[in-house]
């Protein structure tokens, strides 16, 4: 591996005194592709946060590219190439697809302070090649609310991808999907981030979906790492079993 | 000069108390009301305002059963009330459920102007004086003061009822539902809970409470019909400040507003208007939330103005504004100096709606205190050409600077905030406002006002005002057309439907609200500039609570999913009012029933209603 | 759009919105006055008003009209706000093209109806505003006052006031301009009347939300010989409650504004607090020819007593009705002059336009709050005449700049 994109170090967050997230060290490189798994509670979302600037660490450091980016906020944070999805989906409801993603591009070319001159006019081939790239571009015309929550998933990609990103934190990126567009979807990402070097981090409980896309597999009980390293090793790992797959491998889900 | 003796104090702290008891009965079923059905109830006031008069009425026919009459009478007033309240529900806002989230606030507006003239109708229009209570009425000594028993029980009553309510949401499954509701809706409607009859027992619940409240109030108060909107504004003022859902916040907020009043009243007896809303205003800039609220409560409540997608004019669309345009513009040659004043006046409501539409409809911020930056604007006018003698073109220039600059600080501590927060916040930075411009006589006149804000001579005739008007309407329209279609304006409406990720995707989501805040007060003070030169005059009201909830009203009978809507809301709203009141007593109650109908048949407003039908109409003329 | 045909549509609803009284005959000819009042927000005031007004003008009407034409009476109700008032305004001179205008209950509605009447260079005959500014400070050509304001309400309540031995006294006002404009004129006037007085407390509850507990308390703190109330309406009501059951009233003599009107004393009932010294209306013991007269035309047609607001409306009337026939036309600026020193009877005794600030000397009655059949009335009462309570010319000189 080579320059690692993140790096994060004895991440910690506490709510109300209990301790959510319990010195989580982890990094991504490049091009990679890393699961984040463990049981519901397990701190993932929270861990994202702190990555992401939503949340700030109670202690512990984030890295990105090597410059230490803790508790910037999420605004400077996509400024310099993070972009993320969430777990509970939210587009821009009240848009259509393309401007969702027009918007995006508008945000990154520093143009969302103008009063003037319609939106809509700008980056409109722009945007339509980014929806190409997570097969919406037929959709473009069409208003976000009325979307299946798994095109909406897509938006959110599409959305994070517009920003051009060197850090992609997807939360969940498939759930509440069919199972056939969940691997579909995770192939597409896994692929974008090969292809364009991005480092990706992603949260996922199907674990088909995991073992298939993942380069390397981080599990989280209870606010601690547990288990690291490719996806062989993680299966096989007697402890992570007993803790966590357990049944769910047959299934291919935990829930 | 005053002596401030102790006793002087305690007396004081205790007429705090009982104040705070009978605030904390509204607030209580405001509380419980809004925590389960998200209903902003604005006719609690005047469930407590019947709570009065009933208790009246039924007292006098009870008086010969002595102390069993009285309290037979308070409480069979909170049982009527109570019952009242139901109906309210289920005729009205049980078929509002659908609707976006701000209409039910609406029907319980119309609510209201439905109470006050079939109370006015009923009871007369005289104070009514009711009975003591019989056993209390004495007075206790308290070092040398004498202070009423009354009292004294009223000051009871608010932890009782606290321990009381308290029981209910603890020991019994009704109150378990109610605590869950509260907390998170989704969950109960997921649990299989018949919604409909949790929604029909809260209001009675909370009517009945404010029911009490009112007849609590017998023996202390004349029964008036001003009581009601006095003390909804109040009600929500101690909800907020102690936190939406909690009932320990509410009684606590109670005793600090109350405990504040009467303190208020011995230090600084000029300035009572204003301070209860500073004490708001403080206390939501130190905690957005309240006192005891939790930031989860209003987390998920979005978007009022539904998830409609801003399209641009239609031809038809165009062809309808260009033909009303040319309709007004030809208006001097052929219409009546009545209706080209009226026409006037409904352009300059038309801006306002629609300043307040850009904030509400396009930012998400409900604003209750919107009429601040109008009368801004209206005073910056009047007091360019006043005091600075400017000449009326400059005077127009400076009043939405001068609304600007009041949006600019208002802004700053509004945008921290969202939903119900927001719209108490803004109401009590607008209330201080009003009160500034009531009690700051050597500027503002006081409420006397600001007189001999005429046009100049060139458009001091109501045809070429009317031009003026037009054309200055015209230009903030498109100017806020523009500005909503722009990359800002997708970026304040990104703010609004998902802030997470707004904020995730390069937009800085407090600075674009906040300019939103700002641009929409410049707008605003652009109708109040025009506005004090067609009255000729500049009055407190202007800034006042009634003149913000008629843009809301306009606002949300129009339409808050368009752009069009807040116009159609101001002519129909203005334009109905001024035909009202002109030749109907009653005009109130006729306004309420309207209101009520048209949020009925169109629960998204005028321009909902149109909406399907102009899409139908529109589209076949579009190209495939 | 559609423009409303305006004319029709308010032709056909007017005779609707006259609150309980029968239709008003229209004559092509007759001669229109343009009322506006805060009907829906001061209904307690403003219910006798209407009734004592379409009382006149029945009456007049009856008696053949003014030079054979009858007057009869556009009304609008503001809702308290002015900014409807001046659009109501507006409305009746160009829509209603009436001759007159009249109205107005509130200070600031009256002043701002008085600069449109200033403006539109037409008639207005203030009934009830009190504000002294409506006919001093900010007094114009065309503006007429029928009331004593409170300035002269003040003044007749100092004559009494300066006769108690009381040198602490404590005030209470509701926080407007006519409270604070009633406590300035009490202080001056007591003050120069009896220089040793001291004022040891000033309350400003909001018109209409007194915290009654808390305003006594406050009084009560600064330990008065003697309190000013400016209070009225509800307000009022809660105060005498309140009051009375914590002793403030007791030993001390209260002087107090308006509290003798039949509308702000009789719904305190039982409770009328006793001994106050007020200025008000003793409409069941006044008997002169006139108000006898007139109090039975009342109670015959309404079947109630008269209460103070009847009697303005029923004077405002008449005061126009008697200019126009004086003046023989209705153009304004002939009224005008008519109205400027026109003496004529009222219910109350004769008055007269002043010419100088155009206030009528229109007087009030001062006496004392007494019990009787369980309700509030005026005993030991007087009439003091309007014209005895104004400041000298040369004052009012200074005090009205417009001439
Ligand atoms: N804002 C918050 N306040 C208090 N506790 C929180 C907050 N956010 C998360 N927690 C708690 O922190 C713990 C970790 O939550 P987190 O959302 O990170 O888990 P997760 O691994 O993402 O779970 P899931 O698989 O359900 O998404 C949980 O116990 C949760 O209740
Ligand atoms: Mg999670």
């Amino acid at each position: 591996m080579i320059e690692k994109v993140l790096e994060a170090e004895g991440l910690v967050k506490r709510f109300q005194g209990v301790e959510a997230v319990r010195g989580v060290n982890l990094s991504v490189a490049a091009g990679e592709a890393v699961a984040l798994i463990g049981p519901n509670g397990a701190g993932k979302t929270t861990c994202f946060n702190m990555i992401g600037g939503q949340l700030k660490p109670d202690a512990g450091c984030a890295r990105l590219e090597g410059a230490d980016v803790t508790g910037m906020t999420p605004r400077r944070l996509w400024r310099r190439g993070v972009g993320r999805t969430f777990q509970i989906t939210a587009a821009f409801a009240s848009m259509t697809v393309r401007e969702n993603v027009q918007l995006a591009l508008n945000a990154k070319a520093g143009r969302v302070g103008r009063v003037f001159g319609r939106m809509s006019a700008a980056f409109r081939a722009e945007a339509d090649a980014v929806l190409d790239r997570v097969g919406m571009r037929f959709e473009a015309d069409r208003p976000c609310a009325i979307l299946a929550y798994g095109d909406l998933k897509r938006i959110e990609l599409a959305i994070a991808l517009a920003g051009s990103p060197k850090l992609l934190l997807m939360d969940e990126p498939t759930a509440g999907m069919a199972p056939g567009e969940r691997v579909q979807l995770m192939a597409l990402a896994a692929s974008l981030a090969k292809r364009d070097g991005i480092a990706v981090l992603f949260t996922e409980h199907d674990m088909d979906v995991v073992f298939a896309h993942a380069d390397r597999i981080i599990v989280l009980d209870r606010g601690s790492v547990l288990a690291e390293g490719p996806p062989d090793k993680i299966k096989a790992d007697p402890i992570v079993r007993a803790v966590y797959l357990g049944a769910g491998l047959a299934s291919g889900t935990v829930r | 000069m005053t002596a401030l003796t102790p006793d002087t104090l305690l007396i004081q702290a205790l007429n705090g108390l009982a104040s705070a008891s009978s605030l904390f009965l509204v607030a209580a079923g405001l509380s419980i009301i809004f925590g389960v059905t998200r209903v902003v109830n604005f006719a609690h006031g005047s469930l407590y305002m019947l709570g009065a008069y009933i208790g009246w009425s039924l007292t006098r026919h009870l008086a010969s059963f002595g102390a069993f009459g009285f309290w037979g009478g308070v409480f069979g007033a909170a049982l009527l009330v109570g019952i009242i309240g139901v109906l309210i529900e289920m005729l009205i806002l049980r078929r509002l459920r659908r609707a976006p989230e701000l209409y039910p606030l609406l029907a319980t507006f119309g609510v209201v102007l439905i109470v006050q003239d079939v109370t006015l109708a009923v009871w007369g229009p005289e104070d009514l004086l009711g009975p003591r209570a019989p056993g209390l009425t004495g007075f206790v000594t308290i070092f040398a003061s004498r202070f009423p028993v009354y009292e004294l029980f009223l000051i009871a009553v608010g932890p009782l009822l606290l321990t009381a309510l308290w029981l209910l949401f603890r020991r019994t499954r009704f109150g378990l539902l109610v605590r869950a509701a509260t907390q998170d809706r989704e969950m109960v409607a997921a649990l299989g809970v018949d919604e409909r009859r949790l929604f029909s027992s809260v209001f009675f619940l909370g009517a009945a409470l404010a029911g009490l409240g009112g007849a609590l109030q017998l023996p202390r108060e004349a029964v008036n019909l001003n009581m009601d909107v006095s003390v909804v504004v109040e009600a929500f003022v101690v909800v907020v400040v102690g936190g939406l859902g909690s009932l320990f916040g509410a009684y606590i907020a109670a005793v600090l507003v109350g405990i504040i009043q009467a303190f208020g009243i011995l230090f600084l007896p000029k300035v009572t208007l204003v301070l209860i809303f500073l004490v708001m205003g403080v206390v939501l800039a130190v905690r957005p939330y309240g006192l005891f609220g939790r930031v989860a409560a209003s987390e998920r409540q979005r978007s009022p103005a539904g998830d409609r997608v801003l399209r641009p004019l239609s031809v038809t669309a165009r062809v309808l504004f260009g033909f009303t345009i040319l309709v007004i513009a030809s208006m001097p040659l052929f219409a009546g100096d009545y209706a080209i004043g009226l026409i006037a006046e409904l352009l300059i409501l038309a801006v306002f709606a629609a300043s307040l539409h850009f904030l509400m409809g396009l930012g998400g911020m409900a604003s209750f205190g919107h009429a601040a930056f109008f009368g801004i604007g209206a005073y910056g006018a009047a007091l360019a050409l006043k005091v600075l003698q400017w000449p009326m073109a400059a005077c127009l220039l400076a009043a939405p600077f001068a609304a600007a600059l009041a949006g600019l600080l208002a802004g700053w501590l509004c945008v921290r905030l969202s939903g119900v927060y927001l719209a108490m916040l803004s109401l009590a930075v607008a209330q201080i406002a009003w009160a500034a411009s009531f009690q700051w006589v050597e500027v503002t006149g006081g409420d006397n006002g600001l007189l001999g804000v005429w046009p100049a001579a060139s458009v001091a005739s109501r045809g070429a005002f009317l031009l003026l008007t037009l054309v200055v309407t015209v230009a903030t329209l498109a100017a806020l057309r523009v500005a909503a279609f722009s990359p800002f304006g997708y970026a304040f409406r990104a703010a609004r439907d998902a802030p997470r990720r707004a904020e995730a995707s390069g937009i800085d989501v407090r600075a674009t609200q906040w300019a939103g805040f700002v641009i929409a007060a410049g707008f605003a003070g652009i109708a109040g500039g025009l506005y004090a030169f067609a009255k000729g005059s500049v009055f407190p009201t202007y800034l006042a609570i009634d003149k913000s909830v008629d843009g809301l009203i306009m606002v949300l009978l129009g339409g808050i999913g368009s752009l069009t809507g807040p116009i159609v809301g101001a002519f129909a709203f203005g334009g109905l009012e001024a035909e009202l009141m002109a030749s109907v007593a009653f005009w109130r109650a006729i306004l309420g029933f309207v209101i009520l109908a048209l949020v009925l048949v169109a629960p998204s407003g005028i321009m909902g209603l149109f909406g399907t039908w102009f899409r139908k109409a529109r589209n076949p003329a579009l190209p495939a | 759009m559609t423009i409303l045909d305006r004319r029709s549509f308010v032709a056909g609803a007017t005779s609707f919105a006259a609150i309980g009284s029968p239709a008003v005959l229209r004559a092509d000819d007759a001669i229109k006055i343009g009322e506006v009042n805060s009907y829906t927000a001061q209904p307690a005031f403003l219910k006798p008003y209407r009734q004592g007004w379409e009382l006149a003008q029945e009456k007049v009407n009856a008696a053949g009209g003014v030079k054979g034409r009858k007057i009869e009476t556009v009304f609008r109700d503001d809702g308290g706000k002015p900014e409807d008032a001046v659009r109501y305004a507006g409305d009746l001179l160009d829509a209603e093209k009436v001759d007159v205008l009249a109205g107005g209950f509130l200070s600031n509605i009256g002043l701002a109806l008085a600069d449109v009447a200033n403006q539109r260079k037409r008639l207005y005959l203030a009934s009830e505003p009190l504000s002294d500014a409506l006919v001093w400070g900010k007094g114009n050509r065309y503006t007429f006052r029928l009331r004593p304001s409170t300035y002269m309400q003040a003044a007749m309540l100092v004559e009494e006031a300066a006769k108690l031995p009381a040198k602490r006294w404590a005030l209470v006002a509701p926080n407007y301009e006519y409270g604070q404009s009633a406590n300035k004129w009490f202080k001056d006037l007591l003050k120069k009347a009896k220089p040793d007085v001291e004022f040891v407390a000033e309350q400003y509850p909001a018109l209409g939300k007194i915290d009654a507990g808390a305003t006594i308390q406050a009084l009560e703190a600064g330990k008065p010989d003697a309190i000013f109330n400016v209070t009225f309406g509800g307000d009022l009501t809660n105060f005498v409650r309140q009051g009375t059951t914590r002793g403030l009233f007791e030993g001390r003599s209260v002087v107090s504004m308006l509290t003798g009107e039949p509308e702000y004393v009789d719904p305190l009932g039982a409770e009328a607090p006793v001994g106050w010294i007020v200025t008000g209306y003793p409409y069941g013991d006044l008997n002169t020819p006139e108000h006898v007269a007139f109090r039975d035309a009342y109670k015959s047609k309404y079947n109630e007593m008269p209460k103070l607001g009847s009697v303005v409306g029923y004077e405002t009337v008449n005061s126009i009705a008697d200019a126009l026939s004086k003046a023989g036309s209705t153009d304004n600026e002939k009224l005008m002059s008519t109205l400027e020193g026109l003496k004529r009877m009222s219910v109350f005794g004769p008055i007269e336009f002043r010419a100088i600030d155009h206030q009528s000397t229109m007087g009030a009655f001062v006496g004392k709050i007494a019990l009787k059949n369980g309700l509030g009335v005026m005993s030991d009462w007087s009439y003091r005449d309007g014209a005895k309570y104004l400041p000298p010319d040369s004052e009012v000189k200074i005090l009205r700049p417009a001439g």
